[in-house]
């Protein structure tokens, strides 16, 4: 039989609370108050362009910029530029990325491909790769290909490295483990490595997607007649910065769809974490 | 199918680690490895299980397995080794995929396992939704779903609270009660080794070598019983007894390392 103890303490003046000292550090945000804040510059920005407290050759308003774009996107003038980037980025992304997934692994699984991989990699990834555009033009020549290659070059590298830096995060004890139940190596690959490398080959794919939009830009204000990059650059030097800040805010555009699509591919292919 | 360490020692670099270690696991018998920290009871495992190669000696291997047994040495590991991107069914049916079973034996195999281990409610569930104990149930299930001749069991409770250490020895019990399995079993709790074993094996500091092979005289039946009790206990002092003074000087070691 077990025998019940007193527990209810007594409250009287002699007792006092003890004071709550674990306030603060966990800072949250509010679901809108971000959003809030930008159509508040934005409205302000707005405020200032219509009451010409701003010169619009320097900063036109919000307003001016919606309808460049509207008038971009009814000549027609804004799918050429555009999907003259996306080609640009898409197939230096996908080249860039093919190749430094497949060196990422063989560096992240191969002693050999370790040794030789990091040394090249660790000399070749600090160089400004926009700088090699003008080499990538003397090789390949005056069209698409040096500007797909820069970008292919920036991407590799960056992807490289996060896919190699992921083999090595995952955990040994799950390689252990599957060695322990004789699982073959390719399985090995395919079922412990190759997800236990997912988030940092995601994470690898954000930063990739920005060096990818930030070397199109400047491989086309470089030498490009049609492009986003070209656009803006044109638009600079004709003093239109109504159709420059247009330029602008499609890049950004652009950034933020994919950084989108890249939450949303975390979201489901990590949902375990 | 026997288990054998035969002269088994390991050094890491400068580090000498076990030193002429043997012993024979016999088919069905449960053989707990004991000892002061660090004197090299999880290497010795690892090399028992093929997952590392001694500086000399070996592990043997002594008369043919269980024909249904698909991995005959498995382990079952202190953190758990699951997949935390698999739910519980997959990290069960993991090793059986690369194997030849068909989708259906696996399907069978898997739900025996879930079953033995009181998981059939959680297929579902992934790691990070499960307690600790429920983690090691499913590390366990995933062992009995290969069928295995020994059990490799590195420290797998150490990672527990004593509830739950408790409820996993009760299914350990149960689960080797009729001997179709041996286990070699590591551990720094004596508690367990009495309740477990058939023998105890029991390493001196680092480099581990045999001190003593001590048997446990009754069956594991038996140990449930009130007055085996204080005899299990009389036991164990008598092994602390044995590794007090080493784990003292092992536990200063790592301090001034």
């Amino acid at each position: 039989m077990l025998e019940r103890a007193q527990h209810a303490p007594a409250k009287d003046a002699a007792t006092r609370p003890v004071r709550f000292r674990g306030a603060g550090f966990v800072p949250s945000s509010g679901r809108y108050s971000g959003w809030i804040a930008l159509a508040l510059v934005i409205a302000l920005w707005q405020i200032a362009g219509s009451a010409h407290w701003i010169n619009p050759l320097f900063l036109p308003a919000p307003s001016a910029i919606a309808r460049a774009i509207y008038e971009l996107a009814i000549s027609g003038a804004l799918w050429q530029h555009v999907s003259a980037s996306l080609l640009r980025i898409g197939v230096g992304w996908l080249l860039g990325t093919a190749a430094g997934v497949a060196v990422g692994f063989a560096i992240g699984l191969s002693r050999l491909a370790r040794s030789v991989g990091i040394t090249f990699i660790s000399a070749l990834f600090p160089i400004p790769k926009i700088a090699l555009l003008p080499l990538l033009i003397l090789w390949l020549g005056i069209g698409e290909e040096p500007k797909i290659a820069t970008i292919a070059l920036g991407v590799f590298f960056s992807t490289a490295i996060s896919v190699y830096s992921g083999v090595d995060a995952v955990p040994r004890n799950l390689i252990r483990m599957a060695q322990s139940f004789n699982v073959p190596f390719a399985a090995i690959v395919r079922r412990v490595v190759w997800p236990g490398a997912l988030p940092s080959i995601l994470a690898g794919f954000r930063i990739t997607a920005s060096v990818a939009l930030l070397l199109v830009v400047s491989a086309e204000m470089i030498g490009a007649q049609f492009g986003i990059g070209a656009f803006v650059l044109q638009a600079g030097n004709l003093m239109q910065t109504d159709q420059l800040l247009a330029g602008v805010v499609i890049l950004s555009v652009f950034g933020l769809a994919v950084g989108k699509a890249i939450n949303w591919a975390e979201t489901r292919l990590l949902h375990w974490r | 199918m026997d288990l054998i360490a035969d002269h088994i020692s390991h050094r890491f670099g400068e580090l000498a680690v076990l030193d002429d270690v043997s012993f024979t696991v016999g088919a069905g018998e449960v053989v707990a490895i004991v000892g002061p920290s660090g004197c090299g009871k999880s290497t010795l495992l690892s090399i028992l299980g093929g997952l590392l190669q001694p500086a000399s000696g070996a592990a043997r291997l002594r008369g043919a397995p269980p024909s249904d047994s698909l991995n005959p040495l498995t382990f079952v590991f202190q953190d758990f080794a699951l997949l935390p991107w698999a739910d519980v069914e997959d990290n069960v049916e993991f090793p059986l995929l690369h194997t030849q079973l068909s989708a259906a034996a696996r399907r069978a195999q898997v739900d025996d396992a879930l079953r033995r281990t009181g998981l059939a409610d959680f297929r579902k569930a992934y790691p990070k939704q499960l307690s600790g104990g429920m983690r090691q149930r499913v590390g366990i299930a995933r062992a009995l779903a290969v069928r295995p001749a020994i059990l490799l069991m590195d420290e797998p409770l150490s990672a527990l609270d004593s509830q739950t250490r408790e409820l996993l020895m009760e299914d350990f019990v149960r689960l080797l009660a009729d001997g179709s399995m041996g286990a070699a079993y590591v551990t720094h709790n004596l508690e367990e080794a009495v309740r477990l074993a058939d023998r105890i094996v029991v390493l001196s500091r680092r480099p581990g070598r045999i001190r003593e092979v001590v048997t446990v005289p009754m069956t594991r039946a038996e140990r449930g019983q009130v007055l085996a009790r204080e005899k299990l206990l009389e036991l164990q002092n008598q092994m602390w007894s044995l590794i007090r003074t080493e784990a003292i000087d092992a536990e200063r070691e790592v301090q001034h390392a």
